[in-house]
């Protein structure tokens, strides 16, 4: 058994805190408990906390980016959060600027994002 | 094998990669190392960054192997040289595999590639049924 990330419901988001070091099993079980949790609960955001993160390689990114993809595919919205600022330098000089994926400096605003509607689902409802 | 190493200082560290969890500690590693040498935070993040990426590729395409780490001094410079080392399949086409986007596996391909750009110096040193050897350096500014 390895240790999970907790996945969290407040209100219609969910929220994920990454707060250990990632290890690649770790990644890919959040990957699928956040798609089951989405259907489960009709989520209609997903809020991922980097801010305890110091890296974010290609399979990190690559996750990021894949939640992104699955979550809007079951209705949902993701954005990631809180990404320091050496993340971002690194990220994008590794190649991985991570064009799918909505970011916002902090959960807050993260929270808000998601709670402007029509702002992050253009043209579908 | 022929790419000359960096020299590390007798300080040096050793540690096996062969599983997710080496990786994790293999990022722990380099970031004290990284620490000590004093690189900035962008330089110790794009340091570990890298390490990820290559003991990664160590168990992944290797097989597992070795992960030997130090501080080097060069011309009164001071900086963190970690050498990736396994005994795997090797890499037939190293322009290939440093091209950006190109993976033999299920990754994204950014891995040799993006490493090399993470980093100030990074020799690859393989050879079919030989294993791979990486050696990165980064110097502290």
């Amino acid at each position: 058994m390895t240790e999970r990330v907790p996945v969290l419901k407040i209100g219609d988001v969910l929220l994920v805190s990454i707060q250990v070091d990632l290890e690649d099993q770790i990644v890919l079980d959040l990957q699928e408990d956040l798609a089951g949790r989405i259907v489960e609960s009709g989520a209609r955001g997903v809020v991922i906390d980097i801010t305890a993160v110091e890296i974010v390689d290609s399979f990190v990114g690559r996750m990021l980016a894949t939640t992104a993809a699955i979550s809007r595919m079951l209705d949902a919205e993701t954005v990631v959060v809180g990404m320091r600022p050496a993340v971002a330098i690194t990220l994008v000089e590794l190649g991985l600027s991570l064009g799918g994926v909505r970011t916002a400096l902090s959960l807050e605003k993260g929270l808000a994002m998601l709670a402007r509607p029509g702002d992050h689902r253009p043209a579908q409802r | 094998m022929k790419a000359p190493l960096p020299d590390l200082d007798a300080d040096e560290e050793t540690m096996p990669i062969d599983s997710n969890d080496d990786v994790v500690r293999a990022r722990q590693l380099v970031r004290t190392l990284a620490q000590r040498c004093k690189l900035s935070l962008v330089d110790q993040t794009k340091l570990v960054t890298a390490a990820s990426e290559l003991a990664r590729n160590t168990l992944v395409y290797g097989g597992g192997g070795v992960l030997r780490i130090g501080l080097v001094r060069r011309a009164g410079r001071t900086g963190v040289s970690a050498i990736f080392d396994d005994d795997g399949p090797g890499i037939p086409d190293i322009d290939q595999a440093l091209t950006d986007g190109w993976t033999s596996g299920g990754g994204l391909g950014l891995g040799l590639s993006g490493a090399r750009r993470l980093v100030d110096e990074f020799t690859l040193d393989t050879e079919v049924g030989g294993g791979t050897r990486v050696a990165v350096t980064k110097w502290a500014r």
